[in-house]
């Protein structure tokens, strides 16, 4: 069972999160100008590494809030936790 | 009763002074405080312990601890039985029961062994093959052959539990290597977790002789023991734990134990826990697991007797015990050099120690020699004799691993083999690390250190005790020192120098100068009956995956998961092959460790505590007035209302009469609920649901259908505007928590920049829906401050006011079809006003109904329900839900998917109804459909029926369901070939087959 820092909670345990997908996916500002090959791939097309791996998680039984995670498949090292939008937490800058 | 015939004089950590009574096959025993069933059987000279697996051979005792395949016995009766304990592990308690499900004595089954060439690897799989359809009886009887234990099957009124627990430093073993870690770390204020699977700590040290000679730190090794214990007990932050397995190692440092709380003295007391599953994380481990001795393999090694070297230490040193009266020692290294000469200090016989090394030198061999044990070098025992006891060895002389000369037959009743040590790398491995091979050491080694773990002690190959002892000191140190404690100064405690050591000289088979298939079994996995003839034979049949290898032949399942053999198989397996050890690999190393209970895993969460269950404020009138129940998701909805002995058509065609003519209420309080607020709600919820939200004016109500991107519907629900930028959702019952996770990861990870938050007021609110004619004269009657008159009070609106004294929103909407109102108020008032309703309903017969009766008006109506008649795979426009989507709309969720070629084509499958031929059926829901009944296999289906009921409105029964273009079908018929070879015809309709202009709720 992974532990995961919450940028909101600190670290909890895997149990109160939800995987939410692939991080960075983002919607396309105009769908209808999309043919559908490119509406597929919006839609269905995602990364499967084997290594760094770019995804979302839900602090859902606990602060309910989305974040960034960027974690290795392979080792299950998680290498770093982030808001999306914002500086990661301590970042001074 | 039997005497302890094979009890020595003095000697062993147990108790003499309290003698325990057993029984064991229905044979009472005495052993000691102190025993294991084990030590105590073989102390009472019992030999044959159980039967093997496959071939039914007699086996006895091979290890002594967590490793033996042989010993696997049934522990207790009734509820609370254990099946698959392994008697070296099953401490001795007055009372206890064990046996062991296979035969001792003459064991009919015991013909397979006769006829074994029969019954090579995969025989059962290649034999028991056709017809294919006999295979469940076959299994069974195999399974019956076979068995090693039994489940229970009256529950277990045993009380479990879990117990979380954080430390700074959790070791995993308490041998010296452990020990010194956690002492060194408990010294420093950290906070230590220690935890050993025995009763006591001390690990190999407890199978050494307590000498002098083997002292550490100046004290002998038990009293060093027990100082370091104490010194560890009085440390305010350690917690010292025996009886408590390590069985799994997850990621980030997260590893589960199994605490044996009572088990071992014969059952829990009164409210006492008997197994307890901790759950660690700690920022550090220190892996100090030990190492097994391996057996080595030669013709008939499973005759009772034959043990490894280290086990028959250990029951001579820890238990007081000796096997047998003359054993033949067989090694490829010194460590069995040691227990010849513990048996020669208990006064046994040691008729030959046969190496196959040449020429051994060093401190034990030469100790050896000076004690008169004569020495075979350059040999093998290539067969034992004897069938319930090894009676006699048969040595040869080997070169370069073949057979050069036969030698004698030596006459002895033990054999204490040793082929080296396998770590226990099982926990380092348990979370993805590979092993690696070590050649000087000849063994498998943990690979680099998990992050924020280490280990110490023989688990690294450090085998001697000095290294042992100053290697956990070490780790103990640098894992606290990591955390930013300060380690003491001073010295790891010290053993004496180990004398000099001969190399241990791999050898994985005796040769008998037959092929593997003739000659004597040469058994490599005593749990499963795999013997070196078995691997050969799945390498002549192709398989070369050490995994394939390990399913097609059995080796390593079972209790002991081939702690004893697997490194054996593996590299008899690679000389097969051709290839190295390292090239073989290993099979995979999972969790659990040992065995862990159904029990302390479910913990307390079993029965009545197995899921949350969630219950409306009106719950207790439901059941006070006969309802049952339905599960959805975790509320527990009333069903029906059966009355008197009812049946449950009857009830449904009362409940479904009385709503259409009168008025019924039903409990709708479990619809999610969730308000929105906020300046950009209308420009949110327009992209969440298909319709449009911006336009609707404060106090009106709006269906609403949410999609996926991929353009298929997920949920619907009613949306009130109850202020320009404040909404009130409702949701399915189930899906309620699923739509509130989709509107927060929108927001927050797609539109952050919208000002808008959501509040799930699910359990705030008790709704009570009154359906019927009658509805409008209930409520005007429960209510004076809200003008319920039809324009007044419109469809698809809500008004606020007092119903029966207490604040509501009345929502004028309909789910049955009829003129019907639902009443929210604050849950805390949901009885008092639901009793309200029934009294001022009671002069119009009104009457309550469940989810069944909800089901079948609504469907009456075509009304869906989504997770029902939707499955993740329709449209809007597959429903026939057009006008549900918003004309004007330049984008919402799914919108773009709706114009894809796939979703615009012919073929897709379209809502309709369904009226069988014969109106007293009634479809099974999920029925598949198909045009021709005649077709042939495989016929090709063109849709299903999703909802199904009998109408007594209608006077026959009706279906909702999803058919290939459907709705340009309607009239024709299709077909559903049922499981009893019947096939249900039924005609196609539109699915609203009652009231189709909406007359009845317009009034």
């Amino acid at each position: 069972m992974f532990q995961i820092d919450c940028p909101w909670c600190g670290p909890r345990d895997q149990q109160e999160f939800a995987y939410a997908g692939e991080a960075a996916i983002k919607r396309p500002e105009n769908p209808a100008s999309l043919s559908d090959a490119e509406w597929a791939d919006y839609l269905f097309m995602r990364t499967n590494p084997r290594g760094r791996h770019h995804e979302q998680w839900r602090h859902v039984h606990g602060c309910g809030q989305f974040f960034d995670v960027v974690r290795d498949t392979v080792t299950y090292r998680i290498e770093s936790v982030d808001v999306p939008g914002r500086p990661a937490l301590g970042d001074a800058s | 009763m039997s005497q302890q015939t094979h009890r020595l004089s003095q000697g062993g950590r147990i108790d003499r002074g309290r003698e325990i009574r057993f029984t064991f096959n229905g044979r009472e025993y005495t052993g000691y405080a102190g025993d294991t069933l084990a030590s105590a059987l073989l102390a009472n000279g019992v030999s044959v312990i159980g039967r093997s697996f496959k071939y039914h051979r007699p086996r006895g005792l091979v290890g002594a601890g967590p490793e033996e395949p042989n010993a696997i016995v049934q522990v207790g009766l009734g509820g609370q039985t254990r099946p698959d304990q392994r008697a070296t592990q099953v401490e001795l308690f007055d009372g206890l029961v064990a046996s062991t499900s296979a035969r001792l004595g003459f064991d009919p089954m015991g013909l397979n062994n006769t006829f074994s060439r029969m019954l090579p690897a995969g025989f059962y799989y290649k034999t028991f093959k056709w017809p294919a359809k006999s295979w469940p009886s076959y299994e069974k009887r195999i399974r019956q052959a076979a068995g090693l234990g039994y489940s229970p099957t009256e529950p277990d009124t045993d009380r479990y539990d879990h117990m979380n627990a954080h430390c700074d430093v959790l070791v995993v073993g308490g041998g010296p290597a452990g020990l010194a870690a956690a002492l060194r770390a408990g010294r420093a204020g950290a906070r230590v977790m220690l935890v050993d699977e025995n009763a006591e700590f001390g690990g190999s040290l407890l199978a050494e002789r307590d000498a002098q000679a083997n002292a550490i730190d100046d004290r002998s090794p038990h009293d060093w023991i027990a100082a370091s214990v104490a010194e560890l007990s009085a440390m305010q932050e350690v917690r010292v734990m025996t009886r408590t397995t390590a069985f799994g190692n997850y990621d980030h440092n997260f590893i589960g134990l199994m605490e044996d709380k009572a088990d071992y003295r014969g059952g829990p007391g009164a409210g006492e826990v008997r197994h307890r599953l901790w759950r660690v994380r700690a920022q550090r481990v220190v892996l100090a697991t030990g190492a097994l001795e391996r057996p080595l393999v030669f013709g008939n090694n499973d005759r009772p007797g034959i043990m490894t070297a280290s086990a028959v230490s250990t029951y001579l040193n820890r238990y007081g015990v000796a096997p047998g009266w003359r054993t033949v020692v067989f090694t490829n290294n010194d460590s069995a050099y040691q227990t010849a000469l513990d048996l020669k200090a208990a006064g046994r016989d040691v008729a030959a120690i046969v190496d196959i090394r040449t020429n051994p030198t060093g401190a034990l061999a030469d100790a050896a020699r000076e004690a008169g044990i004569p020495i075979h070098d350059s040999s093998a025992i290539i067969k034992a004799r004897g069938s319930r006891r090894v009676k006699s060895v048969q040595i040869a002389q080997v070169k370069y691993g073949q057979l050069a000369e036969e030698g004698d037959t030596i006459a002895c009743d033990v054999v204490a083999t040793s082929g080296g040590w396998s770590p226990v790398v099982h926990l380092h491995c348990h979370i993805g690390s590979k092993p690696q091979w070590d050649d000087e050491a000849a063994c498998f080694l943990p690979g680099p250190d998990n992050p924020g773990q280490s280990s110490a002690g023989s688990v690294t190959g450090a085998f001697s005790l000095r290294k042992a002892l100053s290697q956990g000191f070490e780790q103990g140190g640098a894992a606290v020192a990591e955390l930013g404690f300060e380690p003491t100064a001073g010295a790891a405690p010290s053993a004496p120098a180990p004398g000099t050591v001969m190399p241990i000289q791999p050898f994985w088979i005796a040769p008998t100068g037959k092929p593997l298939s003739r000659g004597p079994k040469q058994f490599v996995d005593y749990q499963n009956d795999t013997t070196a003839a078995d691997i050969a034979l799945a390498v002549r049949e192709g398989y070369e995956s050490v995994e394939h290898v390990k399913r097609y032949t059995a080796m390593g399942f079972g209790t002991d998961q081939g702690k004893l053999g697997n490194i054996n198989g593996m590299a008899i397996l690679a000389s097969l092959l051709d290839q190295s050890i390292p090239e073989t690999g290993t099979t995979t190393f999972r969790p659990a460790y040992t065995p862990v209970s159904f029990g302390s895993v479910a913990g307390r969460t079993a029965d009545h505590l197995f899921d949350p269950e969630r219950k409306t404020a009106m719950h207790d009138w439901h059941v006070q007035h006969g309802a049952l129940f339905e599960n959805v998701g975790q509320w527990k909805r009333p069903w029906y209302y059966p009355k008197d002995d009812e049946s449950m058509q009857a009830a449904l065609d009362r409940e479904c009469r009385s709503t259409r003519n009168g008025a019924g209420v039903l409990d709708a309080s479990t619809l999610g609920k969730i308000e929105v607020h906020g300046p950009d709600a209308n420009r949110f919820l327009d992209m969440i649901y298909t319709g449009g939200r911006r336009k609707m004016k404060t106090g009106t109500c709006r269906y609403g259908l949410m999609l996926h991107e991929d353009g298929m519907i997920f949920d619907d629900g009613v949306t009130a505007k109850l202020d320009e930028n404040h909404y009130y959702l409702t949701t399915t019952t189930g899906g309620a928590a699923g739509v509130l996770n989709w509107l927060e990861q929108w927001h927050q990870t797609e539109w952050p920049d919208m000002d808008v938050f959501f509040t799930f007021v699910t359990d705030q609110w008790a709704t009570v829906a009154v359906n019927g004619p009658k509805s409008r004269e209930i409520l005007q009657a429960l209510c004076d401050d809200i003008d319920f008159d039809r324009e007044a009070f419109a469809f698809m609106t809500f008004r606020e006011g007092t119903v029966a004294g207490v604040a509501a929103r009345v929502f004028r909407i309909s789910f049955t079809g009829e003129l019907a109102f639902e009443i929210n108020v604050d849950a805390n008032y949901g009885r008092h006003v639901w009793e309200a309703v029934m009294a001022a309903g009671a002069p119009h017969g009104i009457t309550p109904y469940g989810t069944e009766t909800m089901h079948i008006l609504r469907a009456e109506k075509g009304f869906i329900v989504a997770g029902q008649d939707t499955d993740g795979a329709v449209t809007p426009m597959d429903m026939g839900m057009h006008w549900a989507i918003g004309k004007k709309k330049d984008d919402f969720i799914g919108m773009r998917s709706l114009s894809r070629a796939d979703i615009v084509g012919e073929g897709r499958k379209q809502y309709v109804g369904l009226v069988p031929t014969d109106g007293s059926i009634v479809l099974p829901e999920g029925s598949q459909l198909v045009n021709d009944p005649e077709a042939a296999l495989p016929m090709p289906m063109v849709g299903h029926v999703s909802s199904s009921y009998h109408s007594d409105t209608l006077g026959h029964s009706f279906a909702l369901a999803v058919v290939e273009d459907g709705r340009s079908r309607h009239g024709e018929t299709v077909y559903s070939p049922q499981v009893d070879g019947s096939v249900i015809a039924a005609t196609i309709t539109d699915p609203v087959f009652y009231d189709r202009e909406g007359a009845r709720q317009n009034v």
